[in-house]
């Protein structure tokens, strides 16, 4: 038998929290007291702190990567802080300085290779090439861990998160790195919407269209390394896409679905923090539970709106299609053709 | 590792061939990147990498899934893999899946999986397979027994025929919906069932180079045949061989290679073909015959 081929078990923390102590508190009907015991922890404190700072950077970069409809890419860059932690951890340094490095090449490779535009490319091309960073990366991330050997323990941990070690020192960094990213994208927000809206009159109104869809990948990456850091890399990802795509299809005017964006994010992380402290579910689980639910909700809700005004529309006596329909027809019926 | 070092020891590539479990490795290994190369062609095609991404971890939730009810891993990732890929299809336009559900469906799919580990690692379970959750993830290709292999090889040969069966009406409907749907080719129901088909695809990658990797095997050699050739159907061919070549390479390099896992060498013999065929921006397109 190769060594390699057969790996060590893997514990998750949250599963070594649920083992080793039964010391779940009691949940009381308070909820304001709740909220204080739950708080009275260090730990919880700082989780909240970086979860809410998470959650608004991940929101507003969210919400334009959801606009451009560069999930995939998003994705992408978000997954490949794995192989990047594991190989500064194998190299021992910093898993930080690993998150960055690698999120900021794959976004510069996927710029690189990909919109080179030669006439006749096929759709799907450029996703092609963020395919195979994405799983290249992710092949890369492997080697790195089987090669540290009794690491695939926080292989675990890299993936999934360890949102409740986040320490105070992470945290200010990453409160940082979030204030310095917002500013990027108020500076680039208005020419980034309008070349996500419409590139080819952007381009000829004199924007530098590709400079800037280049720049927000660039950031896209700082972000997702940055969150990919409290939640795991497998998780930013709900981060970045639902709480936009929750926002996006309860309003379409930009100002207000990217504030909600920011506050639906937070509600979730603060929901999921609060229950994950009270029961023994895994956060990952309970965030994304969380997020779908409001996903679901959401186009629900929309879905319910306009059958509402369709209905109010045929229903009306003025306008209504039917009364219309009508009047259109016996016009048609009257004019010989 | 005795094995390993015996195989370094001996001389060359016949011995390392003679050995059961590279055998095993390649009666599996070859007819599933076939069948990865051939669907990943139409996935790049129709721009459905990212639906392929998202199946891939619905592979991951749905072996862990069936672990943690301690039923057989295969049957949940063929369940998942299959049902979900089809209602990703059912829900889409056309058949076809929109970034922004699929995106939102397996980032809730993926934290089921996070459920599913920790349940199944703290069920007791985990003391018999510990490391379920790394194998889903990376694939465990050199520890196929010979009946797990040829169960694969068999299902990976029936895909591919049904590949092969729909592929003409799939081309036209993947070129041009539209004027296929005019036609009469039943554009939607194509587009489902391709789906249910990456699903099917996935869940046999999945236990050849694991749920994280399998993206690489569908989408690096499509990539790489459509920057070849514009002719679909050599690019079809192409991309299934391409992925055979990296399949077959990887697994020997990873024997030559102690340390060296086999999934990432094949993703990395992969990704390499890709990058080779790079044209900066400017240069000339391939033929279209």
């Amino acid at each position: 038998m190769i060594s390699h081929v057969v790996l060590p078990a893997v514990v998750p923390p949250a599963v070594l929290r649920a083992s080793s102590a039964d010391f779940y508190l009691p949940l009381s009907w308070n909820v304001v007291e709740d909220v204080r015991q739950v708080l009275s922890f260090p730990f919880m404190v700082n989780a909240v702190r970086a979860g809410t700072v998470a959650a608004v950077l991940a929101g507003v970069v969210g919400w334009f990567m959801v606009a451009r409809r560069q999930s995939f890419i998003g994705h992408t860059v978000a997954v490949v802080g794995f192989p990047g932690a594991a190989g500064a951890v194998w190299l021992g340094m910093s898993a930080t300085y690993g998150f960055f490095a690698f999120a900021v090449i794959a976004a510069a490779l996927i710029a690189l290779a990909s919109g080179s535009g030669h006439d006749g490319q096929a759709p799907g091309e450029d996703s092609a090439v963020t395919g195979t960073v994405h799983a290249a990366a992710v092949a890369l991330g492997f080697l790195f861990t089987s090669l540290y050997g009794g690491f695939t323990g926080s292989a675990t941990a890299l993936l999934f998160g360890s949102f409740l070690g986040v320490t105070a020192g992470q945290v200010q960094l990453l409160l940082a790195v979030a204030a310095v990213a917002v500013l990027a994208l108020v500076v680039l927000a208005r020419p980034l919407l309008f070349a996500t809206v419409d590139p080819a009159v952007a381009a000829a109104r004199g924007v530098p269209v590709r400079a800037v869809s280049v720049a927000f990948l660039l950031l896209l990456a700082v972000a997702a390394a940055e969150v990919a850091q409290v939640t795991g890399t497998l998780l930013v990802f709900a981060l970045l896409v639902v709480p936009a795509a929750t926002a996006q299809a309860l309003t379409p005017r930009p100002a207000a679905s990217l504030a909600l964006t920011v506050v639906i994010g937070i509600v979730i992380i603060w929901a999921a923090l609060f229950v994950a402290f009270y029961r023994p579910y895994p956060i990952g689980f309970v965030l994304t539970t969380f997020a779908f639910a409001a996903y679901l909700a959401a186009v629900t809700w929309r879905y319910r709106a306009r059958a509402l005004t369709r209905l109010r529309t045929r229903l009306s006596p003025a306008g209504g299609g039917w009364a219309t329909g009508r009047a259109t027809d016996a016009r048609d019926a009257g004019v010989p053709s | 590792m005795t094995a390993a070092l015996r195989l370094l020891a001996g001389s060359g590539l016949g011995d390392l061939l003679a050995h059961p479990f590279l055998q095993r490795a390649y009666l599996a290994g070859i007819p599933v990147a076939a069948l990865a190369g051939a669907v990943g062609y139409f996935m790049v095609l129709r721009a459905e990498v990212f639906t392929g991404d998202a199946l891939s971890h619905v592979a991951f939730t749905g072996a862990l899934g069936a672990l943690a009810l301690g039923i057989d891993p295969r049957l949940g990732l063929f369940a998942a893999t299959v049902g979900i890929g089809a209602l990703l299809g059912v829900l889409g336009d056309r058949g076809r899946a929109d970034d922004v559900l699929i995106g939102t469906v397996f980032a809730w799919i993926l934290g089921v999986g996070v459920l599913a580990l920790s349940v199944y690692t703290a069920g007791g379970r985990a003391a018999t397979n510990g490391g379920a959750g790394v194998t889903v993830l990376f694939g465990s290709i050199f520890g196929l027994s010979s009946t797990r292999a040829a169960v694969a090889a068999v299902i990976a040969v029936v895909l591919l025929a049904v590949t092969l069966v729909i592929a003409r009406p799939l081309l036209f409907a993947s070129l041009d919906d539209a004027v296929a749907a005019a036609r009469g080719v039943p554009v939607t129901a194509l587009g489902i069932g391709f789906l249910a088909l990456v699903g099917a695809t996935v869940a046999e990658a999945t236990q050849a180079v694991g749920a994280l990797l399998l993206l690489g095997l569908l989408a690096a050699p499509a990539g790489a045949a459509l920057r070849i050739t514009r002719n679909p159907y050599a690019g079809l061919t192409l991309s299934a061989a391409l992925a055979v070549v990296a399949m077959v390479v990887g697994l020997t390099t990873s024997c030559l290679v102690p340390r060296l896992p086999p999934s990432t060498a094949v993703l990395a013999v992969a990704a390499l073909v890709h990058a080779a065929t790079f044209r900066p921006a400017g240069a000339p397109s391939p033929s279209r015959r």
